[in-house]
């Protein structure tokens, strides 16, 4: 067995066994931990497709930002599981249905004709050595995709605003500071010189 | 590496800037100078529509062209439902400014967010392949939820804010499910290629088959069609009015055209797969719309079923397939547009010191308070209803012309019974404004280009309604009808 199959198979069990922890583990910040492995399982997977350049950024984005995010946000919101796992009986017949549903879904899918054959998907060849990963997704996102790349930049401003404006609130009786009226101040509104009499030292 | 003549979608281009500028404006504004944005914000408008309707710097002059590598189109259709998402755009401004006014909520936020709405709604108009649907469907969805949450202390609103953002999601990523199984099955995602694949592939594929239906099930979350239309009463009567107002009008323009890139551009070969499932759409929304607006007290509740029905109508022009069906859908969406500004404004100008005029209770007696906007509000429900001579009946004869050509006659008699059963409600308004007495004597009073606006918006039910034989033509030309 080549080592990348041993590799392959080795990342892709962690991968699985990581994803059912996600739903099994009872406590959220395990659960979360557990998607961070799986995230990083499907990253090594990705370097062996030869896409490092994905790769890290999957590790950067999801493990870096968002998972580090979503720990901050189970951590301080002290969110108590239990009631949302009331019903899990009630609710299971409609959840097997369901699953059901969508793993035939999958399988016609996968058997249908086209694209997704696996003879469609030939093993492709290695790249030469100074193939650069980042300069090809680079190329196509300022050309192929230049359009979607900068609406996609648009949709990130909006949500920028949209936050702020639903969330920004000015207090009536907040304490805020006012660079401008700082930098103006002049020496008499802070400064007051006062004359006193010299006062003869005590206890002489 | 193609990107064309980037020029074609100056438009978006000025939109964009602007709406930064604007952005940027704001913040040197003390409280009192903020109606600079709103002239600032028409004056977008007005010189978008300019932009877009010069038109000729393409070579081809109404000849549909492509840019940025096929992904963005330009052709009649976009151009004319891109300008009247100017001139509905520009009376929601000059409606809201006054309601927002009233309940202190006349902040620049509100025209940063819709007119990136605005920039979503010509993007989707002119998308040429499924990134760009999706990115323009995305930018007008955020904005519209932080929109709806915009009366930030309204528990209502933050409720219907929710909800809309837990189901539009939802809808974004059963879209997104079947876009990914279409660009697996076709393998690219420019809707011309998609369609030169499809017939090649045949229409018996399994793989797009499924992808159709989850596209169609997004499509119909967004237009808010039976059974997917839940969150449609709810956002409508949380959101602040202004809110309303925009996403009733505008937004329903940008997913007409989305489903008619879609569907035909894209699809054109599962023409008979995809009829089938909206017509099952059409039917189900246009009876229980309009049975449901019957049952209803608080009129954005009764408007927002009767959108249902409307919906329903417009899915109905696209059903056929046909040239003349997709103008006379085209028509009836800027119709709807048209009416929907209208009722909204109504509600806008009858809401006095911070309480929204809600209720249908609220236009009883209207033609002894006021006779003009008693008869403006008059022309609208009439208009709604489908009755002759306004344009309303023009909107729905056409869309149920297009599906008899098509022998659809089972569809056809239930679009029309239940159009009679729609004009219950409708007329019940009518009868409220003139036949009741008045709750309240209070005196309705607006700004003058508010009421400038409105009466036109009015009139135009009548006049577009006598004169609809041009707006009709340019429709049915868009579609080479």
């Amino acid at each position: 067995m080549p080592i990348y199959e041993i590799v392959f198979y080795v990342f892709s069990l962690v991968m699985l066994g990581g994803a059912v922890m996600v739903i099994t583990v009872r406590n959220p910040v395990y659960a979360a931990l557990s998607l961070v492995l799986t995230f990083f399982s499907a990253s090594a997977i990705w370097m062996l497709l030869e896409v490092e350049f994905l790769a890290i950024i999957l590790i950067l984005v999801y493990v870096g930002a968002v998972m580090v995010l979503f720990l901050f946000v189970v951590m301080m919101l002290d969110i108590n599981v239990d009631p949302l796992k009331e019903g899990f009986i009630r609710y299971l017949p409609a959840g097997i249905v369901v699953a059901l549903l969508m793993a035939g879904e999958l399988l016609v899918v996968m058997w249908s004709k086209g694209r997704f054959e696996a003879g469609s998907y030939p093993i492709p060849a290695a790249s030469p050595v100074e193939y650069s990963n980042t300069k090809a997704v680079g190329e196509l996102l300022f050309t192929e995709y230049l359009l979607a790349f900068e609406v996609a930049g648009i949709v990130l401003l909006v949500a920028i605003i949209a936050a702020v404006a639903l969330t920004l609130r000015q207090r009536p009786g907040g304490h805020r500071q006012n660079p401008s009226l700082q930098v103006r101040v002049q020496r008499d509104e802070r400064v007051r010189l006062v004359k006193m009499k010299p006062e003869p030292r005590q206890g002489s | 590496m193609n990107n064309g003549n980037m020029l074609l979608a100056a438009p978006e281009f000025w939109v964009l800037i602007m709406a930064c500028v604007i952005l940027i404006v704001d913040l040197f504004l003390s409280k009192e100078r903020r109606g600079i944005i709103h002239m600032l914000a028409m004056l977008t408008l007005v010189f978008a529509a300019i932009i877009t309707a010069r038109g000729d710097y393409g070579t081809g002059g109404l000849a549909s062209e492509t840019a940025f590598n096929g992904s963005f189109i330009r052709d009649s259709m976009g151009d004319v439902l891109k300008l009247f998402s100017y001139l509905i755009l520009g009376l929601v401004y000059i409606y809201s400014k006054f309601c927002l006014r009233q309940f202190r909520m006349f902040r620049a936020d509100f025209y940063t967010l819709s007119l990136f709405a605005l920039l979503g709604v010509m993007l989707l108009i002119s998308a040429n392949s499924l990134v760009t649907i999706y990115l323009g469907l995305e930018l007008i969805s955020l904005s519209s939820y932080a929109l709806v949450a915009y009366d930030r202390d309204s528990k209502m609103g933050s409720e219907a804010a929710m909800k809309y953002f837990v189901l539009g999601s939802m809808a974004s990523g059963m879209l997104l499910y079947g876009m990914s199984m279409i660009y697996g099955a076709t393998g690219t995602l420019d809707l011309q290629q998609i369609a030169a694949a499809v017939s090649e592939l045949g229409s018996d594929n399994y793989l797009l088959i499924f992808g159709l239906v989850f596209l169609v099930v997004g499509l119909a979350f967004k237009l808010g069609v039976v059974p997917f239309h839940m969150w449609i009463p709810d956002v409508y009567q949380g959101a602040p009015v202004a809110t309303t107002l925009f996403i009733a009008s505008v937004p329903k323009m940008a997913a007409f055209a989305m489903a008619f890139r879609l569907l035909q551009t894209g699809l054109s070969d599962l023409q008979h797969d995809w009829s089938q499932m909206i017509s099952i759409l059409v039917v189900l929304s246009i009876i229980l719309g309009n049975l449901a607006a019957i049952a209803q007290t608080n009129i954005k509740r009764m408007l927002a079923y009767s959108t249902i029905s409307h919906m329903g109508f417009v899915l109905m022009g696209l059903l056929p397939g046909t040239a003349s069906g997709f103008g006379a859908g085209m028509f009836y969406v800027i119709v709807y547009s048209m009416m929907s500004a209208a009722a909204f404004g109504m509600i806008i100008l009858l809401s006095a010191r911070g309480v929204e005029a809600d209720k249908i209770d609220d236009f009883k007696g209207l033609n002894q308070r006021n006779s003009w906007y008693a008869a403006v509000m008059a022309m609208v429900m009439f208009s709604m209803a489908g009755v002759p001579v306004f344009v309303g009946f023009f909107a729905k004869w056409l869309v149920i012309k297009a599906a008899l050509d098509a022998g659809l006659f089972w569809l056809a008699i239930v679009a029309v019974v239940f159009s009679v059963v729609g004009a219950f409600y409708y007329l019940r308004i009518v009868k409220l404004m003139y036949f009741d007495e008045p709750v309240s004597e209070a005196e309705i009073d607006a700004p003058v280009d508010f009421r400038a606006a409105i009466s036109l918006n009015g009139i135009m039910m009548l006049g577009l309604g006598i004169f609809s034989s041009s707006l009709i033509a340019i429709c049915m030309a868009s579609f080479g009808a």
